[in-house]
């Protein structure tokens, strides 16, 4: 694995230039650094209501994977100078500090190029002064900055303090900053996570020595930690769906409360706490026994686990995939109070069997379940509707994770749904809130998903020429949508869909194109080496564009992507902003979804690979449908979106900028 | 409960059926028929209540026995179920029971499901299909059940089969099996069979069977069933009119239809057509076709039980001897709630056997009963405080409450009804014995009853 990973890593040299960058080449590789000024930036610029482009740091405890390419010398970057990329003017990822390639924490990157932990020191006085300076530029941020966030910078400051202090650990600070500037659930109002943030340094101003003490347990504890979670990765991703981790939380902040007064005895516990609460929310790890029991417990299908669990991607759910449906059927018509409301239930059923797939499908059935749901729903008596229907809302979405995993799309919108509802005003009248959120929801639907495919449209059919051959992979809507105005529109081209078993999407869309009188070039995705040799656009849907660049895609897309980078064949991503994500993810393993092992075996209209003929009875065997995969930056040219067209290193400036007030 | 999930139920539970003439009367309405010892319609409503349906609207047939079901229901589940029981006339259609009801309905869906159903489907699974597919309709098919009955059965109820399979129904379905894109009722088959070339170009292809039977439990769209019912008042029947009226209206276009190959029935011969392909259009990717034309129209979808489960109806003399073996024997003996002995049959304690007397597998002795001495019972079901003399031999028959069998009788795939009474070395072969008659003698193939016009 190790040599195939090597290789890769040679053939495609820019990958390091998207974060890992050796502490050595730090000042050779201009990105590099400026990725550095982009980390300090935000360690010291947590704004909570402009959720920053903050990288979720990976918990550190991932160095099987990823640890054996960066030791690697860096070759120098290739030149890719006949790929048109469409906005070369205005991007220059050098100069340009919104547009760098995604900030990384220090702590990963000292750990990854293999630098022992005595470097801390160096690092971190460098990070603050250059902090200062990217602060220099950014005031347009901080004209953002408003009242409420003063009080967190004091506690941020005490961070950066508190971090000098403890030099060798600036990924604890940064999992701090995080935790503060990002509302774990954007349920809960600024107002109590800054008071919250605020009190802690207070309870933590005891003695230095005690403090010092807390330090060392911590850091004991997190290195056992590290070593038993062998490949389990954190991404510190609050998402907005696992409101049990946040309750988990909460819960723990207030026992907290309750336990500061017997500091003395309980520092050790003390600190246990404190570690739990630094670390992020983190997404359901389903190599975790005990919170998977208690997920189980929770849910309303009855799950049981594959004994053919593929071992590196075991903090996934893989369940065995026919016994869902009929324990969800069975369940139909109970009653009690976890019973999700009709509409979700049928978008759950729909969502389980495969009847609506991609992502904005899945996102507007969700939403228009929701409207029903809050059509529907009366507050109880002695309850408040924010609070109320903030649970309400929390199960359903739960079962809906249940069904299918959410895809990360779905995860913003269910933080936009949850952010209204908070921000409901109190004196409002339950009709009238209701009415006030479902408005937000269709304006939601609107605006984030139609108009943003019209406008992605209009944008790209500017790039479709007379004479043009497109390469699409799979089915994507959007570039469906394209495809056919173009044609209305009168232009002359080509169409390649390539496919991939087992979903075989691509015959979906060959048939729709050929019905309007298209001509297509069908294929399977073994041939794209040959069949890009004709292409000279390709253009691909995406699941999510996380914020350091990376394309979260159905499975297979990298490969198009990547063979279409070799042969110079601009790769233009059509995706809309709601669907882009703050996170940064490197490789597709720590999250990803996993489809049903059996679609490999069942071929449509033939009876089966005869080799892998109950192949759940081999205890050899084990299949692994792996649904997405990640696109690194490098090989996008161009991505496309409602806002225009950006380079991928724009992401986090999107992020940054249009969801400070949070539409989104 | 049922109304959480927008559903909403109607138990059909019909009157007095003529296919089961002598078996039920007035006194003794097919939903009470005795079935396992147990009444037919408890059958229905217990599956509804453990699927936690729990409020339902009967609709009877006739105003004295929706007197007497309404009194059973009261007096056996008053306190689990609110069942609101609606009478309409005698002769009224079960389209016409629909619409008797139609004020009522005010959920999103409801659910239409005939009392003589006997079933062990979770009705979760056929509400789940219908919502999932955002259907207008889904109906409950059933593969024809031959190999259970083709043992045991003697030779004329075999030829009698075969007669039922002539006439089977012919259903349509998409490749995947979960779209309803035909259904005649063998009734109205003629020698030939239409289809609409809209079904066939949505669909790709379209199969033909007649191993299915619709076994009578739909789900429907509330809103398009209210708008069917009052649009066309002709539809009287739900099996033969309203379900292939839905199922034509599927794809909304007023297209010719063609006319497919002429359907010529053989014998009872099981097989499944397939419309050969050279004849329809035949479009390279089916399921896309599929989804693009389905996106806009109403959808019939068909729910195929799968074959573990057990499903049958009790619409004929032949079902009823049938259904009541398996609720006697392991196959279906769950759906009773009776505990099953280690020979396979059910035997209430308060009956007595005689001297060397045997009672074989798939038969159930009713509370009270009692035998002579030498008896032999096989595949047969006894029900409650019946007398059973010395040397009686039972097959595949179905004795009632309160049935007294003199000594020497042989009875053969018979039913005998309450009260009878068999006189000594009475022999009976495939006879129907009504209420309170006195049989003397040797029968084969008659319906022996009282003919009480009044």
């Amino acid at each position: 694995m190790d040599s195939r990973r090597g290789s890769r890593f040679v053939i495609d040299p820019k990958i390091r230039q998207v974060g890992f960058v050796p502490a050595g080449c730090e000042s050779e590789n201009p990105n590099a650094s400026s990725a550095v000024a982009a980390i300090a930036n935000v360690d010291v610029n947590p704004t909570s209501d402009s959720p920053s482009p903050v990288m979720i740091p990976p918990r550190l405890a991932d160095p099987l994977p990823r640890a054996a390419p960066l030791p690697v010398p860096s070759p120098p970057p290739r030149k890719h100078t006949s790929v048109e990329i469409p906005l070369q003017g205005s991007y220059n990822p050098t100069d340009s500090v919104l547009g760098t390639s995604p900030p990384f924490s220090p702590a990963s990157n000292g750990r990854y190029a293999g630098v022992p932990s005595s470097e801390g020191p160096d690092l971190s006085p460098s990070f603050v002064s250059r902090a200062s300076s990217a602060m220099e530029g950014m005031s347009l941020r901080e004209d953002h900055l408003g009242s409420p966030s003063a009080s967190r910078f004091a506690t941020v400051g005490e961070y950066a303090m508190f971090k000098q202090q403890q030099p060798q650990q600036p990924a604890t600070a940064v999992t701090k900053v995080y935790a503060s500037s990002l509302p774990q659930e954007p349920v809960q109002s600024f107002a109590p996570v800054g008071k919250e943030d605020s009190s802690k340094p207070l309870k933590e101003r005891t003695t230095k020595a005690e403090r010092r003490a807390k330090q060392e347990a911590d850091r004991e504890a997190k290195r056992i930690a590290k070593e038993s979670a062998g490949a389990k990765v954190v991404e510190g991703e609050a998402r907005a769906s696992s409101n049990v981790v946040g309750k988990a939380s909460r819960a723990q902040s207030q026992k907290k409360d309750s336990a500061s007064e017997k500091r003395l005895s309980a520092v050790e516990k003390a600190s246990e706490k404190e570690k739990k609460k630094e670390i992020p929310a983190p997404r359901m790890q389903f190599d975790d026994q005990s919170r998977v029991a208690k997920a189980k417990k929770r849910a309303l299908i009855e799950q049981t686990e594959t004994k053919h669990r593929v071992e590196l991607f075991r903090h996934l759910p893989q369940f065995v995939y026919g016994a869902q449906l009929p324990s969800l059927e069975a369940k139909f018509f109970h009653d009690d109070a976890m019973h999700p409301h009709p509409a979700v239930y049928q978008v759950g059923l729909q969502y389980l069997t495969g009847d609506i797939t991609g992502g904005n499908a899945r996102c507007i059935a969700m939403l228009s379940a929701f409207k029903e749901l809050i059509k529907d729903y009366c507050t109880p008596r002695e309850r408040t509707l924010i609070r109320d229907l903030t649970a309400r809302v929390n199960n359903n979405v739960s079962f809906l994770t249940t069904c299918r995993p959410l895809c990360i799309s779905m995860g913003n919108a269910i933080r936009f749904l949850k952010t209204r509802i908070a921000k409901l005003q109190l004196t409002l009248s339950e009709s009238d809130a209701k009415s006030l959120i479902i408005a937000e929801i269709d304006r939601f639907m609107q605006e984030k998903i139609n108009y943003a495919d019209n406008e992605i449209t209009k944008l790209a059919v500017t790039k479709i020429k007379d004479g043009d051959v497109i390469l699409t992979y799979g089915s994507s809507c959007v570039v469906e949508t394209i495809i056919l105005h173009a044609f209305s529109l009168g232009k002359k081209f080509r169409v390649v869909i390539v496919d991939s078993r087992p979903k075989l999407e691509g015959k979906g869309l060959l048939r729709r194109l050929l019905g309007r009188g298209i001509s297509c070039t069908y294929s399977h995705i073994n041939a794209v080496t040959y069949i890009i040799q004709e292409v000279n656009k390709v253009f691909l849907g995406a699941s999510s564009i996380l914020s350091n660049g990376t394309v979260y895609s159905r499975v297979g897309s990298a490969s198009v992507a990547m063979v279409a980078n070799a042969f110079h064949v601009p790769v233009m991503i059509c995706c809309e902003t709601y669907k882009f994500h703050e996170r940064v993810q490197l490789d597709s393993i720590c999250f990803n979804e996993l489809g049903d092992p059996d679609a490999l075996v069942k071929i449509p209209g033939r009876k089966g690979l005869s080799e892998l003929e109950g192949w759940s009875q081999s205890s050899h065997l084990k299949l692994l449908n792996l649904m997405y995969d990640v696109m690194p930056a490098d090989y996008v040219s161009m991505i496309i979106t409602e806002l225009g067209m950006v380079p991928p290193t724009s992401v986090p400036v999107i992020l940054r900028e249009y969801r400070k007030d949070p539409i989104l | 409960m049922g109304q959480q999930m927008n559903f909403q139920v109607v138990l059909l539970a019909g009157g007095v059926s003529k296919q089961l003439f002598p078996l039920v009367s007035k006194e003794l309405p097919k939903a009470l028929l005795p079935l396992g010892n147990k009444p037919l319609l408890s059958y229905t409503l217990e599956q509804l209540e453990s699927s936690n349906l729990k409020s339902i609207i009967v609709v009877v047939a006739g105003e004295d026995v929706a007197e007497q079901i309404r009194a059973w229901i009261s007096g056996a589940y008053d306190d689990r179920l609110s069942v609101e029981s609606v009478t309409v006339a005698e002769d009224a259609g079960t389209a016409d029971a629909l619409r008797a009801v139609a004020s009522r309905l005010t959920a999103e869906h409801i659910l239409v499901i005939s009392g003589d159903l006997v079933c062990d489907i979770p009705l979760g699974a056929i509400a789940a299909t219908h919502c999932r597919k955002k259907a207008s309709m889904t109906a409950l098919l059933c593969a024809l059940q031959v190999a259970g009955t083709s043992d045991g059965s003697s030779g004329s109820t075999g030829k009698e089969k075969a007669k039922q399979q002539s006439s089977n129904d012919v259903i349509g379905l998409d490749p995947s099996h979960e779209f309803l894109t035909f259904m005649a009722s063998a009734a109205r088959i003629d020698k030939q069979l239409q289809i609409q070339r809209s079904i066939v170009r949505a669909f790709g292809r379209v199969e033909l069977h007649t191993d299915l039977v619709d076994d009578h439990l739909y789900v429907f769209k509330r809103t398009i069933l209210q708008e069917v019912l009052e649009g066309c008042p002709g539809i009287r029947s739900i099996k033969e009119e309203l379900v292939p009226y839905l199922i034509r209206s599927q794809l909304q276009r007023s297209n010719p239809t063609i006319q497919s190959k002429p359907l010529t029935e053989n014998g009872g011969e099981q097989f499944e057509r397939k419309i050969a392909p050279n004849q329809l259009v035949k479009s390279p990717l089916e399921q896309a076709s599929l989804l693009g034309a389905q996106a806009n129209n109403m959808k019939c979808c068909a729910y195929i039980v799968n074959k573990d489960r057990y499903c049958a109806r009790v619409n004929s003399v032949q079902s009823f001897i049938d259904v009541n073996q398996d609720v006697a024997g392991e196959r279906a003996v769950h759906l009773t709630g009776y505990d099953i002995s280690r020979s396979n049959n059910v035997i209430h304690p308060t009956s007595k056997l005689g001297y060397k007397s045997t009672v074989g597998p798939h038969c159930m002795l009713g509370e009270g009963s009692e035998m002579g001495d030498k008896c032999s019972i096989k595949r047969s079901v006894v029900g409650r405080h019946c007398r059973i003399g010395s040397g009686v031999k039972i097959m595949n028959s179905v004795v009632m409450d309160h049935v007294t069998i003199d000594d020497g009788c042989i009875v053969q795939g018979s039913v005998i009804c309450n009260n009878a009474h068999l006189q000594e070395r009475v022999t009976l072969k495939d006879c129907q014995v009504g209420a309170a008659y006195i049989v003397s003698g040797e029968h084969q193939g008659e319906a022996l009853a009282k003919r009480d016009k009044n």
